[in-house]
């Protein structure tokens, strides 16, 4: 809307939304110059560079008025994850709490990639994973929760909102994907707990204050919980110290990215990845044995397992499962697929 | 201050920190001994707290049901001339820590009252001002006003204060202040970031969707 001044003779043209370019034979859009302006990289030569549509897009959009309904369903629960607390949702967390603008945004795991690059496999849970099972992933870690089922009103307006964030994506692309992620910066020689917690209470508590638990005020969602029974469980994937290295990043404090130097994200990430959880579901009772099953494919990354430097705590150690108790468990976790492939 | 190093539940350094920028101070406020004290408010800021949007000139906020710790915050940043502003500054000057706490009692108790300024905007604007308030523009890397303000964009804790039903000439101000530099006293510059990146069109947008919404009274005591 705003005239930027861009120094870039590429940014005034613009890029249709709901469009992609595979080359930068085409002008740079202006969404990517202002990102390029606050300091982001600039798409590399051959990377996919998509602009998803808007929710004012889908109101022009040639699709049937129930398919935009849906849609705007699927923005609702995205944008609104907590309506559906108590149900699927366990803690104190949005879809959009981690990807920020509405699921549209690069370097903050924008989400329409998924829709365009699944059925996949995943290295997570071992097999090949559509949207839907995704998307009940985030339910069963990031939401501590349960997800829908699959082929349900909740489960389809969101997948059908994440296709709608990928139109005119080409599917299965062969080219990187600008963006896409939380591409962390490059992990430092050290990391320090106490660099990180004096960080983190000098630029996050402000909204996330300082016990990690955010800020829910008056039975509403205002700022999410980094950690606590609030937040995500052991099996996020944020609860990886690269990844949310990458998140704060890019991402925070909010509206001003890429202001915290690369060892200032990692100490943070560092601090709020070594803070305590909500169980992660694929616990086996033991945390050493869980540990040894999942450390391969995700726990390598995390501090789930480690004793903490300054009070000797096990990290993970519990069978605290936050606000679902143990009698919630998700239904998705530990679902084996295509077996019939594996025993040829 | 700041000789507090490492503590393990890091309380100590918030403690040396919230020092620094005159929070911790807002605490302990009497509403009665505010009334007496805000005698001198009532010329601008109304004995109702409405304050008043000036068309043309310097609009003075509503006061009403904004935030204890935030009223108390910005007294102490006049004085102090963190925050800048001749009208203001002689005021809080004659104010002292306890009066800024008693004060700031006084009219975070008072209903919020209806705010003016918005009310010629177009369609157009007020959409535009919607999406702002409630949804950003992400594709301009503006954040939404309520991710920090609150679900309604009726405050947040005593940080971030309720704009819904404030003035539209006082946030227009505001934002034009931040933009300038005039006004930093903001934690970590988190409004400056996000009022650089706004045109004109957007502040005018925003401030007139803000004026025009109304926030209902609260169900008993808002502590």
């Amino acid at each position: 809307m705003t005239a930027h001044k861009i120094p870039l003779a590429l940014a005034s043209a613009a890029l249709t939304a709901g469009m992609s370019l595979a080359t930068l034979a085409e002008p740079m859009p202006s969404t990517v110059a202002t990102l390029v302006e606050l300091g982001y990289p600039a798409p590399q030569e051959g990377e996919l560079v998509h602009i998803p549509p808007t929710m004012a897009d889908l109101e022009k959009a040639d699709l049937h008025p129930e398919t935009k309904e849906v849609i705007r369903r699927g923005y609702d629960l995205f944008t609104n994850t907590q309506q559906l607390r108590g149900e699927n949702v366990f803690n104190e967390m949005n879809c959009s709490s981690c990807h920020l603008g509405e699921g549209r945004q690069p370097f903050s795991a924008p989400i329409w990639p998924a829709a365009v690059t699944l059925p996949s496999y995943r290295g997570k849970n071992d097999h090949v994973n559509n949207l839907e099972e995704r998307i009940a992933g985030c339910f069963a870690y990031s939401m501590n929760g349960v997800p829908p089922e699959y082929g349900s009103d909740d489960m389809l307006a969101l997948s059908a909102y994440h296709q709608w964030l990928a139109k005119g994506a080409p599917m299965y692309p062969d080219q990187p994907i600008y963006g896409r992620g939380f591409p962390a910066p490059e992990r430092p020689e050290k990391l320090s707990y106490q660099r990180g917690e004096e960080l983190y209470q000098a630029q996050c508590a402000i909204c996330h204050s300082e016990d990690g638990s955010g800020l829910y005020q008056d039975g509403e969602y205002v700022f999410p919980a980094p950690w606590g029974d609030g937040s995500n469980n052991w099996g996020a994937g944020i609860v990886r110290t690269e990844t949310a290295a990458g998140f704060i990043k890019n991402n925070m404090p909010l509206g001003q990215p890429l202001s915290l130097s690369d060892q200032q994200a990692w100490d943070i990430a560092y601090y709020m990845t070594r803070q305590e959880r909500p169980q992660d579901p694929r616990y086996t009772g033991d945390v050493e044995e869980t540990l040894e099953k999942f450390g391969p494919t995700f726990h390598k990354n995390s501090s789930y397992g480690q004793v903490r430097e300054h009070d000797s705590h096990v990290l993970g150690d519990h069978a605290n499962w936050g606000e679902k108790g143990d009698e919630v468990t998700p239904w998705n976790v530990g679902q084996s697929r295509f077996e019939d492939l594996k025993e040829k | 201050m700041m000789t507090s190093k490492y503590i393990a539940g890091g309380l100590g350094l918030l403690l040396g920190l919230g020092l620094v920028d005159g929070k911790a101070e807002a605490q302990n406020g009497d509403v009665e001994r505010g009334e007496t004290a805000a005698g001198t408010c009532v010329a601008c800021h109304q004995a109702d707290g409405s304050g008043m949007n000036v068309p043309g000139g310097e609009s003075w906020p509503r006061l009403a049901g904004l935030d204890a710790g935030y009223i108390a915050k910005q007294l102490h940043d006049f004085k102090a001339d963190r925050r800048h502003n001749a009208s203001m500054q002689p005021f809080a000057n004659m104010l002292d820590d306890q009066q800024i706490a008693d004060v700031a009692a006084y009219y975070s108790e008072m209903p919020v009252t209806a705010a003016q300024g918005g009310g010629d905007a177009d369609e157009a604007l007020l959409a535009r001002g919607e999406q702002l308030a409630l949804r950003g523009d992400w594709d301009e890397y503006i954040v939404s006003c309520k991710s920090c303000h609150g679900p309604r964009n009726e405050g947040a804790g005593d940080t971030f204060p309720g704009i819904a039903s404030q003035h539209a000439g006082y946030i227009k101000s505001q934002l034009h202040a931040w933009q300038a530099g005039e006004r930093d006293n903001d934690p970590q510059n988190l409004m400056g970031a996000i009022a650089k990146r706004m045109g004109d069109d957007d502040i005018r947008a925003v401030s007139a969707w803000l004026a025009n919404q109304s926030v209902a009274p609260e169900q008993g005591e808002s502590q």
